[in-house]
């Protein structure tokens, strides 16, 4: 059974999915870093596959997606990277990413290598859901490869019931108007959109990303949906870290626990 | 054909790759612009300002000492003569127009050399409304009058630090702030670039150009058809518009210019339909500069406007169709053109439209033939570039 499908049959509440670059800070960090976060009690390891032009993300990000490519990080190397990584990690692994370098590697090859080393699922913020329906959803539904939408408080309701209903795994909340890493914090606007959203009973889980970074804020976005999602604090994290392993488990430890 | 189908296909380029995030933004314009351009309240202001703010129609001027070195009959599309020295200012003023329609308040745009920046600042403080325009730190730099112009006009430059700092990443910091700001901000792109609808949008606004030189090419040589447009290309808004009404007059000749840069094998070249492969950037897949792994290259011209990894769709599709010639310039040539130019003709032509002149010693016609140039801009934004090379 898939893995995203298996963890949210047995766990609906405060679910944290973590984001990371991979080949960052250094190129063959990938693997220890999902090791860490395996051992520090996350549920869902989803790793970025950098890019030259990744428009929907923040300073953060984008510092991380140029290092991790200065240090020489391609598609090839990361399938290298994650080839063995089933004998370590247990966890929900996706595939975060921009649709050209999956373009120039060969969308089935890249479906096709995903099942291979055990990806679970893909976040690609620049594929249309059109696009995914006329071109792409056979060949990952062929994989066992989840694939999962955005929404943001723009998305009209009637989109979010389309995207609910042609989608699987789980549905990413955006929960601002915000590109990553933007903001911290939830106003009452957001709070409103949770609650609508929240509202519409979908049949998918929902998860809320988008400046969550600390206890608080994930206390709060999981109050509203089935958990959260960090990516830019947790690249800080990795940033300023001395000791991946012990800052990683710190870092996750106060997340949960507070 | 050369048609967009109703998806924002020209044959197997365009398209809209954009974060589910800007959906709504894209639907709203895509939804309502060709309503909005097709209404009589909108083409009565548009025509208006085309003609008593930007000074059109541009003249049709058979430049003869310049025929006489080419042996052909040669008109040049005076598009340097227009309010702020270039072409781009078709397109900012039929967005801002359509940006006011759909009740937008603030107003956002990418910009490489600055000319559409400048073009962008200009119909913002025409309407009254907030500017900001995203610019590489590298050419600000470069750049430094019209950044000081966008300034004076009232609007606020943000340098992009991402990446190159460039153009690219100027595209890529518009695009953020638009998702950072969807509600009351309309983006205008300033090229045939982006998702649909911008593409056809784009160039719809800029196909003024050609729809005046049928009829002025009629007036003069009684005839509407030339045997040849010559256009420069980076994103490749004036080539689009210079094409616009001959994409299905199979009997026109398309000839799209692209920078060489340094040498189209030099590894310093915007050669995108020589250099590129299919790939998807700023939200529409075309002809793309980049690695076997899928990441952009950094294209190189000596002309700011053309030094783009991309190319418009439209263009990627004339290429691949095989409707459209393709040729590229080197830096050096299109230099010796553009310092041609001034002296059999008196005028001196931006860099990129000197790229297009430069195509006349490469395409083969016939002296019989008609040919029009579209000269896309002025010089005066390149004085620091033609000093630094010399060479006159």
């Amino acid at each position: 059974m898939n893995r995203i499908d298996q963890l949210f049959k047995t766990k609906t509440e405060g679910v944290l999915s973590i984001y990371f670059t991979a080949g960052f800070p250094q190129l063959e960090d990938t693997l220890p870093i999902m090791e860490a976060l395996e051992a520090s009690g996350a549920d869902i390891i989803e790793i970025g596959m950098p890019y030259s032009d990744p428009v929907a993300d923040g300073p953060t990000i984008q510092e991380s997606n140029k290092v991790a490519l200065d240090n020489g990080m391609s598609m090839k190397q990361l399938f290298e990277q994650l080839k063995d990584m089933r004998e370590t990690v247990s966890l929900p692994v996706v595939l975060m990413g921009y649709l050209n370098p999956i373009m120039q590697y060969g969308m089935e090859a890249f479906c096709k290598k995903c099942q291979e080393v055990g990806v679970d699922g893909l976040i690609l913020p620049d594929l249309p859901m059109q696009q995914y329906l006329d071109e792409y959803k056979e060949l990952f539904d062929q994989y066992d490869l989840r694939n999962t939408f955005l929404v943001s408080p723009q998305t009209s309701e009637e989109r979010i019931k389309e995207i609910d209903q042609k989608s699987d795994g789980f549905i990413y909340m955006v929960s601002s108007h915000s590109i990553t890493g933007a903001k911290s914090g939830i106003s009452d606007e957001q709070v409103a959109y949770f609650d609508r959203v929240k509202a519409m009973n979908l049949k998918n889980p929902r998860l809320i990303g988008f400046g969550i970074s600390d206890h608080a804020t994930y206390t709060t976005a999981s109050s509203f949906s089935n958990g959260a999602i960090i990516g830019s604090a947790f690249i800080k994290v990795l940033q300023n870290a001395e000791n991946l392993q012990q800052d990683i488990k710190k870092y996750i430890q106060a997340v949960k626990q507070g | 054909m050369i048609k967009v189908d109703e998806k924002g296909f020209y044959g197997k380029f365009g398209g809209a790759y954009i974060p589910e995030m800007l959906y709504p933004n894209v639907e709203e314009l895509k939804n309502n612009y060709e309503r909005i351009m097709e209404s009589d309240d909108f083409k009565k202001e548009f025509h208006s300002l085309l003609k008593d703010y930007v000074g059109r129609p541009t003249p049709l001027y058979f430049a003869e000492r310049l025929s006489k070195q080419y042996g052909a009959k040669i008109y040049l599309k005076r598009e340097d003569l227009c309010h702020t020295g270039a072409h781009k200012v078709n397109n900012t003023i039929g967005q801002i127009i359509l940006a006011q329609k759909l009740g937008k308040k603030r107003i956002i745009a990418e910009t490489g050399a600055g000319q559409h920046g400048v073009a962008t600042a200009t119909v913002c403080a025409l309407m009254g409304m907030d500017c900001t325009v995203y610019m590489g730190e590298i050419d600000m730099e470069r750049q430094k009058p019209n950044v000081e112009r966008m300034r004076i006009l009232g609007a606020k430059v943000v340098p992009a630090t991402s990446g190159s700092k460039t153009l690219k990443d100027a595209t890529n910091e518009a695009l953020r702030q638009w998702i950072s700001n969807p509600v009351d901000t309309h983006y205008i792109i300033g090229s045939v670039v982006g998702p649909h609808p911008y593409p056809e949008m784009v160039a719809r606004f800029q196909s003024v150009i050609s729809e005046e030189i049928k009829y002025q090419l009629k007036e003069k040589e009684g005839r509407e058809n030339p045997d040849i447009v010559i256009a420069c290309v980076g994103g490749g808004s004036n080539a689009a518009g210079a094409f616009y009404h001959y994409y299905n007059t199979p009997e026109v000749r398309l000839a799209a210019v692209e920078a060489g840069g340094l040498g189209v094998k030099s590894g310093k070249s915007a050669a995108t339909t020589a250099l590129g492969t299919p790939g998807v950037l700023h939200g529409s897949k075309t002809l793309l500069m980049q690695t076997v792994d899928g990441q952009v290259v950094e294209p190189h011209s000596i002309s700011a406007g053309l030094d783009y990894p991309g190319i418009g769709p439209v263009h990627a599709h004339l290429f691949d169709s095989g409707r459209g010639e393709f040729y590229a310039v080197d830096d050096e040539d299109a230099m010796k053109a553009g310092i041609e130019l001034s002296r059999l003709e008196g005028i001196i032509p931006a860099i990129e439209s000197a790229h297009a002149l430069s195509a006349l010693k490469q395409i083969k016609f016939d002296a019989s033939d008609i040919i029009v140039v579209n000269l896309s801009g002025r010089g005066d934004k390149d004085l620091d570039t033609y000093i630094k090379w010399g060479g006159y």
